[in-house]
Order: C-alpha cells, then structure tokens, then sequence
C-alpha cells in the first residue's frame, strides 16, 4: 500500500478542522435554552376530551399493547355510556398514535409536553383527572391541523445559522 | 564542584536554590497538566462543533479538578495473583520520569533548574524509563491482554527513538552543543525554518513516543481491553493519566526549546513567549488527534523503520554537508534550500513507501 | 491484494471471544475469534442478543398495529421499515395509492436514506480511530433531517408514518420550503466531509484492500445494497424491479470495483449525493392537493393468499413476506433482513487480517442489530 498523496490529504483533513474555530457550536445549553418542539410533537402524555368521549372503545381496541383501560355503565338519561374509568398506562404506551387516529369523535389528544418523568413506575398511570386539557397542559396538533397550527413554529436546525460557515 | 552551577547573583547555598526551584517547576508542571487536559478538551470540543466542560467552575476550569478528587477517593482494586511490588511501584516509574525531564528545561534568560551541558542527552536518556514503568504495568497485572499491549508499546517506543535522537543530532550540530542554554542561545534563526526535515520527523517521532494520536493503538478501544491500564483503578490509574498529559506538556516544552527558539522573541516578557510557543504545540499536538485516524501496529513500526529512519540519516548527511561548507554570508540563505530538499525528499520517498503488510495466509 | 507468507514459528492458536458488550461496534453481536498471534484465522458470529419475537408478536396484531412493531426493526432507517411493510400488505390487497402519497413516500425515503448513510459512514470513520468527529460532524447534518421528520410526524426515531394506502396525514405547509434549504446545503457538507477524510493517507492504508469481498461470493451468499454495489455487481432494487414511482426519476446508481471497506465507504457517500439529485426532482414534481390515504376499511381484511414486498432500503434489499388466511391479522410475517444476510460473509472477509482490521470490517457493512435479530 503506497503512501499516495505525500501527505496532503492529511493537510486538507487538518484545515476543515481548523476551520471550526471560526464557527458557533451548534449545542443548546438545556434547560437554560430550550428549543421548540415540533408542532406535531407525540408527547408524553394523552389528552382527554370527557364532554366528547361517548365511551365507544374503539381506542382501547385501536392500541396494540393494550395500554388503554375504560370501564363503562349505563346512562339511560343522555343516551350515551357514562365513562367511570378512563386509564392509560404512560409506562407501557409506545405513543405511537393510533388510538388518536382511531377516535370518530375527536375526544383523544396526544401531549404537548415532554419533561414528565416521575420516581416512581405507579404514578405513570394517568387517570381521567389527570387527562384533562388545561392551559399548561397542552394538546400536540399530531392528527389534528387546526390545534397544530395555535402552536408555536418549530425551531429546524436547518434554518438557525449556527454551524454554518 | 556544585557552586559552579549556581548564577553568580544568587544569595545563599546550593541546597536552598535547589529545594525552592525545584518545588516551583514541580508546582508549574503539575498545574499546567491540569490547564492543559481542560484546554485539550475544550479545543478539540470547539473543533467538533460542540462545547467542551462549561458547568464546574467559570468556563469549566475546575473539571479536571473535579476528575482528579474523583480519582482520589475510588477504591484501590489490585488483581489477586499479580506481582504486588511491581504493580506498586510501575504508577510511580512511568510518572516520575516526565517531571525529570523539566529540570532542564530553560524557562527564561538565565532561569533553569540544572545548567548540564549534556542536556539534550539527559532528556533522551531519562524519557525512555517511561517505558520500562509502562511494561512493569502490562507484566504484572497477570493478565494476557495487558502484556500484549505493553509489548507493543515498547516495540513501537524502541523503534522510534532512533529517527527522534538523529533528528535532534542535527540541531545539536548547528548549535555546537549539548546544553539547552546554549541551543537557545544560538537561535538567531528558530531551527525550525533550517531544519524543516528533522522538526517533521522528530514531532512524528514524539507524537508516537508518547503514544497520541495517530499513534494510540495501545490505548484506543480497537484493542481488545484498555490494554496496560487495565487492572488499574483509582490514583495509580490517575497517574498513568497525569503522566501521559506530564510527556506531553515535556515534548511541547521541548520543541518550543529546540525549534521554536525558546523564550526568545521581541515585545513580550521572556517567560510569556515560552508559555505561549508551549501552547501553540500543544494545540498543534490536540488539533491533529481530533482529524487523523489512528494507524495500526505493523503500519507503525513500518512508518519507523521505512520511512522515518532513512529519512533521518539523509537529514543528518545533508546538515553535516552544510556545516562544512559554511558560507560566510548568513545562515538565512539555507533556509530555502532546506524547506526544498524537505519537500523534494519526502514526496520522492513517499513513492516508494509501503506501509504495512497486508493480507497473512492462514 | 498480495498475501505474505507467514514466518513459521510454533504457535498456538487461542480463542478469545469479543463479547456482546463492547465500545467500538454497533448493538450487541458477539464475535467468537481464533487468533495466531495477531492474525485472526476463523470468526464464528453469535447474535440474538436483541432478540424480541416480533415475528411472533406480529401475527396477534391487526395490520396496521403492525407499523409501530416494524419501527422497530432497523431502527435507524424506520420510515424503510414502514413503506416495505405497506407495500407488501398493498400487494397483498390490491390497494391503489394515491400520486401525492407516492412522492411524499419517495422523498421521505430518500431522506431517511441520507440519515441512515450519515449514521453508517460516521460510525465507520470512527472505528478508523478518527477519534469522534466525523460521527459529530455527521449527526449535526442528520439533526437537520430528523427536525424535518419531526415536523412530519411527530417523532424522531420510531415514526409509525406510512399506512397501507398512503401515509397517516399529508406534511405542513413548512415541510417542502424546508427540504429545499437542506438540499440546498447538503452537497456543501458532503464537500466538506470528503476534504476533510476522503484523501487521507491514513485511512487508504488502514481501509483500501482489507476485507475484500470476491463478486462470486456476494452474489451466491444473496448480499444486498452497498456491500453488494462495492464489490462490481449492478444491482438495486429501485432500478431492477421498481416499486412506488421511481422509475419517472432520473439517478445513478454507484457502483465500486474491488469490494474492500473503502468502496463501501465511497459508494454510501456517492449514494447519498445521488438521493439528493432525487429529491430535488420529487420536490419539482409534487402535485399540489390531493388526498394522502386511500379510503381502506378500519380493519384490513385481505383475500387468502400470500405477497412479497420489498424495496432498497439503506442496508440493502428489505423485504416482507406475508401470508393471510382471511382475517385481520398477518397468518404469517417473515422479515427479510438485509444485514443478517450480508453478515454471512464477514469470517472469510476477516481471515488473514488482524483484530484492529476486524472492527474496520465490521464497521464496514453498517450492522443494526435490530434487524439481524428482530
């Protein structure tokens, strides 16, 4: 194997490196800066919508690990299926989307928010109190235009200049 | 015999002289190690567009502390059937030596601790215990992969002194002596620019002494366990550590004295242009680890013998030449003529180089 | 490539085995080595460490619960992983796809194809011992293009986009202005990556010539995708059996000589230019509205009989087979991994060579253990 080029290639190596000096790095300093999330973002949690929900089930059917858990009875004064217990297991949910997708009646909403970690694996289970839409709780548009575009624009690296020459 | 050494305006004994500056270039060692693994990680951080240790301390001047306490209270795990004296005192053997090196080392006009007149062999002579203290290590931990690393270590060190010692016999030619004092002294023109061949192949020669990029396969995770440091946990890890950081911030301050002229240089203070020639090395030695691929062990040895080591001979016969017919104008006039046969031999030898073998039949 | 012929002295050949955990190759793959010396002289490959029973777990779901499993086989090309699986099950079902869905699928395919690249040649510059920036530089350009995924669907890894008959919604407004600044940039930083690593001596001593794969052998073991392409074989499935739409764009298709580490390397990056001339064609021709989905029931029900999809994924050919019997849920559904494929041939790549080549090697044929093990 000859040792071709005399050592340029080597020198071309070495000036793209140096040319980084001259350019900002492109790391945000979390959680001092924080980037926007995409608009559409699947988030951490699931958002529900009890005036709409009429107890169908066809999310819980829709969810392939079986994530979703809804007890029902009936209701004989409005005609529809009284939702006693509405549950998600966020520890086993993969937050893939579908159950969204599946609901005719635009009762299920996927989260904004990203930073829920919690210490211990019980309380990863959300229970219908804590699914509903509260002005800090937000809902992603994910499936859902008209809610995505009430959402801040999303900050691309390809439109920000750091790292650019 | 011992008061010859002293500068003739000093107060006082021998023995007072030598304790006060020998702990003030043991305290400046042992504090630039520290700014220097900080600076390292920063720069080669900024190169690949990201940002090095920011959060311990202003600008993360204190991460390399931090390491260091880290270091200091981890448990001392030895491996049940090693060689306990050896494996003791291996740490020890392969540090003390990179802090040996600085006693000759001029820090500015007239300051150094010990003025030998053998110096540059002093250096040469000292830097390679650094090996037999990493082959203690390697042997006595007990353990295959170690001693596989720390043979190849010392094959690669041996195999480079040879181009490294020819090249500095070139400078020692145009300086007319062995002390640092004087090569600093008779740096009218750094030696960098009339001896542009011998500074390539001495820095090559360096960078794989003290076993950095492109010359780390001892070290680099390609091998299959960390190689001689494996059994080593805690502060004897922590000195293989320094030590490595210790040979480094050694070959900058030796460069910058044999090549770069010193302390020398008009405007600044002496002792700031010493720093800041050490940093420049140093930020030349951090900027081709971040770019260059490592090689591997055949391609090395191949890299001594084949190419670096004619290389040197063919150095020294055209410097001997060129003492003998010493022009009587200035020194400037071969400094043209070197940069060219630079060139001109290393792109005719590149040619002709194989590096390596390539595929064994099995 | 010259062979030297071994200096006899008397030694023993040991095993030593480079364990399912360790820092210099990708996932969890266990290599069995017998070496001499240095000189590695057989390789046994032990995998199954990830292993997940998705093959299984596939045959209990209905099939669009399939998507999310397929996500998670080649995790780094996940959108592949998804439109192989649609389109199987659209051949399997007779679904027409509408025309935007078509060139909305074709240019997220050609960007996940980018990311994947970026990924491989990144991590295979690593093991070269470029220390870590080629992979830094590398993933600051692939951020670019899992912002642009994000903006599509929500996710940056494991995207669950395509559905049989189309994809799941139709991009934002921002998507195509966006696409066409990265584009735009892209063949700049490919420019300078190649200045940066392409010519260096080092690497053409540590990459050209080891672990040549013969033409003969690629094509009889049924390799794929840029380790096929190195070693002389014309050969991609977007161009030999087009699927979706991809006989109306104009591209190359790269293809090395000798079949060593370093023609893998130049056909990637050369594949990646060639997907950016793609996209720049996709994105003139996109047709303006339209539906995204094609009007299929909630609960597919396909007729009895059996299908096979496959497309060029960045690893190779990615296929699936699939068998129904009638009802809801795939009878069976058998993945056909391009990386466990081309993993066959890695002992007789690495014989003769020495461990630091191993890992070159290795790095080489761009292995993600999520697909070699399912």
């Amino acid at each position: 194997m000859k040792f071709e080029r005399y050592g340029i290639g080597i020198a071309r190596g070495l000036s793209v490196t140096i040319r980084h000096l001259l350019r900002r790095p492109v790391t945000t300093q979390y959680p001092e800066q924080r980037l926007n999330v995409s608009r559409r973002t699947r988030g951490n949690e699931l958002i529900w919508d009890e005036k709409k929900c009429t107890g169908c089930g066809t999310c819980a059917k829709a969810c392939h690990i079986g994530a979703i858990h809804i007890t029902t009875s009936t209701n004989l004064v409005d005609n529809k299926y009284k939702v006693e217990k509405y549950e998600v297991d966020t520890g086993y949910c993969i937050f893939c989307g579908l159950c969204v997708e599946a609901c005719p009646f635009e009762a299920l909403f996927l989260g904004y928010d990203y930073e829920r970690a919690q210490y211990r694996r019980g309380d990863l289970v959300q229970t219908k109190e804590k699914m509903m839409e509260t002005p800090e709780k937000k809902v992603s548009g994910y499936f859902y235009p008209r809610r995505a575009a009430r959402l801040p624009r999303q900050s691309l690296l390809v439109d920000n200049d750091r790292g650019h020459r | 015999m011992a008061m010859q050494m002293l500068p003739p305006d000093w107060p006082g004994n021998f023995w007072a002289h030598w304790a006060i500056f020998a702990v003030a270039v043991l305290v400046f060692v042992l504090l630039m190690v520290i700014v220097f693994i900080w600076f390292e990680r920063r720069a080669m951080a900024v190169m690949q567009a990201r940002l090095g240790p920011n959060r311990a301390g202003p600008f993360g001047l204190l991460q390399s502390v931090a390491d260091a306490l880290k270091i200091l209270i981890k448990e001392d795990i030895i491996p049940a059937r090693s060689d306990k004296l050896v494996h003791w005192l291996a740490p020890v053997v392969a540090f003390v030596p990179a802090l040996l090196i600085f006693a000759v080392i001029p820090f500015r006009g007239g300051a150094i601790l010990a003025d030998l007149n053998i110096g540059i062999l002093y250096i040469v002579a000292i830097s390679s215990v650094t090996t037999v203290g990493i082959f203690m290590a390697g042997w006595s931990s007990n353990n295959k992969y170690s001693t596989l690393g720390a043979m190849r270590q010392v094959a690669s060190v041996v195999s480079y002194e040879i181009p490294v010692v020819l090249s500095l016999v070139g400078v020692i030619l145009l300086a007319g002596s062995l002390s640092m004092q004087q090569i600093v002294a008779a740096q009218d023109i750094p030696f960098i620019l009339l001896q542009p061949l011998g500074f390539l192949l001495f820095f090559t020669g360096a960078l794989a002494e003290i076993n950095r990029a492109p010359f780390d396969l001892t070290e680099a995770d390609s091998e299959l366990v960390a190689g001689y440091m494996t059994e080593y946990s805690g502060m004897k890890f922590g000195l293989f550590f320094l030590a490595e950081y210790a040979e480094a911030l050694a070959i900058s301050a030796i460069v910058t004295t044999i090549f770069l002229g010193g302390w020398r240089g008009p405007l600044l203070p002496d002792w700031l242009w010493f720093l800041v020639k050490v940093f420049i090395v140093f930020f030349v030695i951090v900027w081709i680890r971040t770019t260059v691929p490592r090689l591997r062990i055949d391609q090395l040895m191949a890299l001594a013998w084949k190419f670096l080591f004619p290389l040197a001979l063919l150095n020294l016969l055209i410097t001997a030449i060129e003492i003998l017919v010493w022009p009587a104008v200035s020194l400037w006039v071969f400094v043209p003529i070197n940069i060219a046969i630079a060139i001109v031999l290393v792109v005719l030898w590149s040619r002709f180089f194989k590096l390596g073998w390539g595929k064994v039949e099995v | 490539m010259e062979t030297t012929k071994e200096i006899v002295i008397n030694t023993e050949p040991f095993v030593v085995n480079f364990g399912p955990a360790h820092p210099s190759t990708h996932g969890v793959f266990r290599m069995r080595m017998t070496l001499d010396g240095e000189v590695i002289v057989d390789m046994e490959p032990v995998f199954g460490y990830l292993h997940r029973g998705i093959e299984k777990l596939a045959e209990e779901r209905t099939y669009t619960q399939v998507i999310p499993l397929t996500d998670r086989l080649d995790y780094l090309a996940s959108m592949s992983n998804n439109l192989a699986y649609c389109l199987a099950v659209e051949k399997l079902a007779g679904i027409p796809v509408p025309e935007r869905a078509d060139y909305i699928r074709v240019i997220i395919a050609e960007l996940q194809r980018i990311a994947s690249h970026l990924c491989a040649v990144g991590f295979f510059l690593n093991d070269c011992g470029a220390f870590m920036t080629p992979v830094l530089y590398m993933l600051r350009e692939r951020e670019r293009i899992l912002d642009l995924f994000d903006m599509v669907c929500g996710q940056r890894l494991t995207y669950n986009y395509m559905r049989v008959g189309g994809v799941s919604q139709d991009v934002p407004d921002e998507f195509i202005p966006a696409v066409a600044k990265f584009i735009g940039e892209m063949p700049g930083w490919l420019d300078e990556y190649e200045r940066l690593l392409k010519e260096n001596e080092i690497l053409l001593a540590r990459a050209k010539g080891v672990g040549i794969l013969p033409k003969e052998l690629a094509i009889n073991i049924g390799a794929s995708g840029p380790v096929l392409r190195a070693s002389g074989v014309q050969w991609d499935v977007r161009k030999a059996d087009p699927y979706s739409i991809y006989d109306r764009f104009e591209f190359d298709v790269p293809v090395g000589t000798a079949g060593d580490c370093y023609d893998r390397y130049r056909v990637r990056v050369e594949e990646m230019r060639q997907s950016l001339r793609i996209l720049r064609q996709a994105i003139k021709d996109l047709p303006g509205g339209g539906e995204v989905r094609s009007e299929v029931p909630h609960l597919i029900r396909p007729p009895v009989g059996e299908a096979y999809g496959h497309l060029e994924g960045p690893r190779g050919e990615l296929g699936f087979y699939l068998v129904s019997d009638g009802s809801i849920a795939p009878y069976r559904f058998h993945v056909r991994a391009p990386t466990f494929i081309n993993l066959t041939a890695l002992a007789d790549m690495m014989r003769g060579w020495k461990i630091a080549d191993a890992i070159i090697v290795f790095g080489s044929i761009d292995i993600c253990m999520g697909e070699v093990d399912r």
